[in-house]
């Protein structure tokens, strides 16, 4: 063998770029614009990102945007809140004493593959047809995931650091609040990700089971009437909807967990 | 003022594998002990059965002596893998060991920057474990052990994840405070050298199921030793001999677990 020795270690370490994302997403937008103005994409068939845009635009001066939004982000905050705080409860539980270890997986296992959006005219005879129902079928949505991922990061923490507290005989809620949650703070802030998506989708599916407001009911309306504009727009605005839960998040890894550097 | 430990009747098994048996053993006050002994015989368990982290099949080990008032964790470790909070700075995780204890604010923070300064720190106090070298890291370790004033340090190969040139530099420094504060110490380690250059008490185990073979004195302060000096390396060489034969043995051995 004789030569230089080619360079052949790089690759498999991906970084993020925030600026390349956005890019991607308005390339992609100026696409379908394109297509729409070369006449390849007919205006029933898939409406124009301008069309899109002027519904929205028009749905925002009525007041009718304000009007479904403002009722679904109520429900989205209530319903994601209450499954997340109930579901890091009993995923500490789980991860945390052996008596709740097997049966809150047994009872997680056994619930969790039900689709939540099926229960919900049971929901609806239980917590009747108004903002109940809709919300236990979000918290219901979010609150098992979070059992899991919780059970699982906590399961994840490091025992030598935990034996470490124990032998400087630290209490357990030191051990607890001070090496188990810091611990197990980066894969419940993942799994923040995966729930918050979960009750985007719930919700939508929810309001369109007998609500009036809410941007799932009014893409149901949009659509009964082929109003695709329309649609589309209360599309967008789940779209967007997740974009800034994402962001949401993504800040609040940045501030938590700045020790991974 | 510092305690001594005495081991009794100690068996250890896991599942269905005896790793301690019958082990008997006087860890004197204000001495160096050294655990010493081929792979997987039982020196860590034997360690955290010590200080009250594993519970024994069965035996027992009674701690004797005064405990100093400004000691807040008598039995204190020091860890091989550092057992560093990676969320907490350098002070943070010296901190960590004193949060619980109802001290003067004033206090905790004369503790941290003693202990900083006593291990080399001062300059790292804000510093994160990730940004610190192995040798960085463990002085850390020996910074939060320290912190407590404890009457015993129990030491799980604190060094033997560091190069060489940084074990003997930390050796050096780590002897001198030992002999300044007179603690009580446990070590244990597979390193001869390190063996000759602590221990007042050399204990060696022998392999799987481990029990005591031989204990070796050596009467004479640590402080100064060298590794190089005769006697030392006299007694490194039977302690060589006595050992090699079980560390081929151990070498050939399946391990079971962690
Ligand atoms: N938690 C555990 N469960 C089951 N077996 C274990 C456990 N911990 C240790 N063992 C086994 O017990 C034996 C003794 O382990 P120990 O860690 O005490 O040995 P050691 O002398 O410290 O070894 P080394 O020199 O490699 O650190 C080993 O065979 C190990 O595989
Ligand atoms: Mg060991």
């Amino acid at each position: 063998m004789r030569g230089r020795v080619a360079f052949r270690g790089g690759g498999f370490a991906p970084r993020p770029s925030p600026l390349a994302g956005a890019a991607t997403l308005i390339v992609l937008i100026a696409f379908w614009q394109t297509a729409s103005w070369a006449g390849w994409l007919p205006r029933l068939f898939l409406p124009a990102p301008r069309e899109i845009a002027i519904a929205l635009y028009r749905l925002a001066l009525s007041g009718e945007l304000w009007r479904h939004l403002g009722a679904s982000l109520g429900r989205l905050a209530i319903g994601w809140s209450l499954g997340t705080v109930a579901g890091l409860l009993l995923g500490f539980a789980v991860g945390l004493f052996t008596l709740a270890c097997s049966p809150g997986m047994a009872v997680v296992s056994a619930f969790f593959p039900i689709p939540k959006i099926a229960l919900v005219p049971l929901f609806i005879i239980w917590f009747g047809i108004g903002e109940g129902s809709k919300i236990a079928t979000l918290a219901l949505g979010v609150f098992f995931p979070t059992v899991i991922n919780t059970a699982g990061a906590v399961d994840n923490v490091p025992r030598g650091l935990i034996r470490m507290g124990q032998s400087f005989s630290l209490s357990w809620l030191s051990i607890v609040r001070k090496i188990v949650l810091p611990g197990a703070l980066p894969g419940i802030l993942s799994g923040f990700r995966v729930t918050s998506s979960i009750a985007i989708i719930l919700l939508v599916a929810a309001e369109m089971i007998g609500a009036e407001r809410g941007i799932g009911a009014f893409v149901l309306s949009a659509g009964n009437l082929y109003d695709v504009d329309n649609l589309l727009a209360g599309i967008v605005v789940l779209s967007l909807l997740g974009l800034i839960v994402a962001w949401a998040i993504g800040w609040l890894e940045r501030k938590l967990l700045s020790w991974r550097g | 003022m510092t305690i001594g430990l005495t081991l009794s009747g100690i068996d250890h098994r896991y599942r269905d594998l005896t790793v301690l048996e019958g082990i008997d053993l006087t860890i004197p006050p204000g001495e160096v002990t050294v655990l010493l002994g081929p792979s997987g015989c039982g020196k860590s368990t034997l360690l955290g059965i010590a200080g009250g982290l594993i519970e024994p099949t069965s035996g027992s080990v009674t701690a004797e002596g005064d405990v100093a008032p400004d000691c807040l964790n008598p039995l204190t470790y020091v860890f091989q893998d550092f057992a560093l909070l990676p969320w907490r700075d350098v002070a943070g995780n010296i901190s960590l060991v004193l949060e619980d204890h109802p001290l003067p604010r004033a206090e905790r923070t004369a503790r941290i920057q003693e202990v900083l300064a006593l291990t080399g720190l001062v300059d790292f106090a804000a510093a994160w474990p990730r940004q610190l070298s192995g040798g960085m890291r463990q002085r850390v370790g020996i910074a939060r052990a320290l912190a407590v004033r404890p009457a015993c340090l129990l030491l799980d190969e604190p060094f033997s994840a560091l190069d060489a040139q940084t074990r003997d530099l930390l050796l050096d420094e780590f002897a001198a405070l030992i002999a300044r504060a007179a603690t009580t110490c446990v070590y244990v380690t597979h390193n001869l050298a390190e063996a000759v250059r602590l221990g007042q008490q050399i204990v060696v185990l022998s392999r799987r199921p481990g029990r005591v073979r031989e204990i070796f004195r050596i009467d004479r302060p640590i402080a100064g030793r060298r590794t190089d000096e005769p006697d030392l390396l006299a007694i490194e060489a039977r302690l060589w001999e006595l050992i090699r034969g079980d560390a081929v043995a151990a070498e050939r051995e399946i391990h079971h677990a962690g």
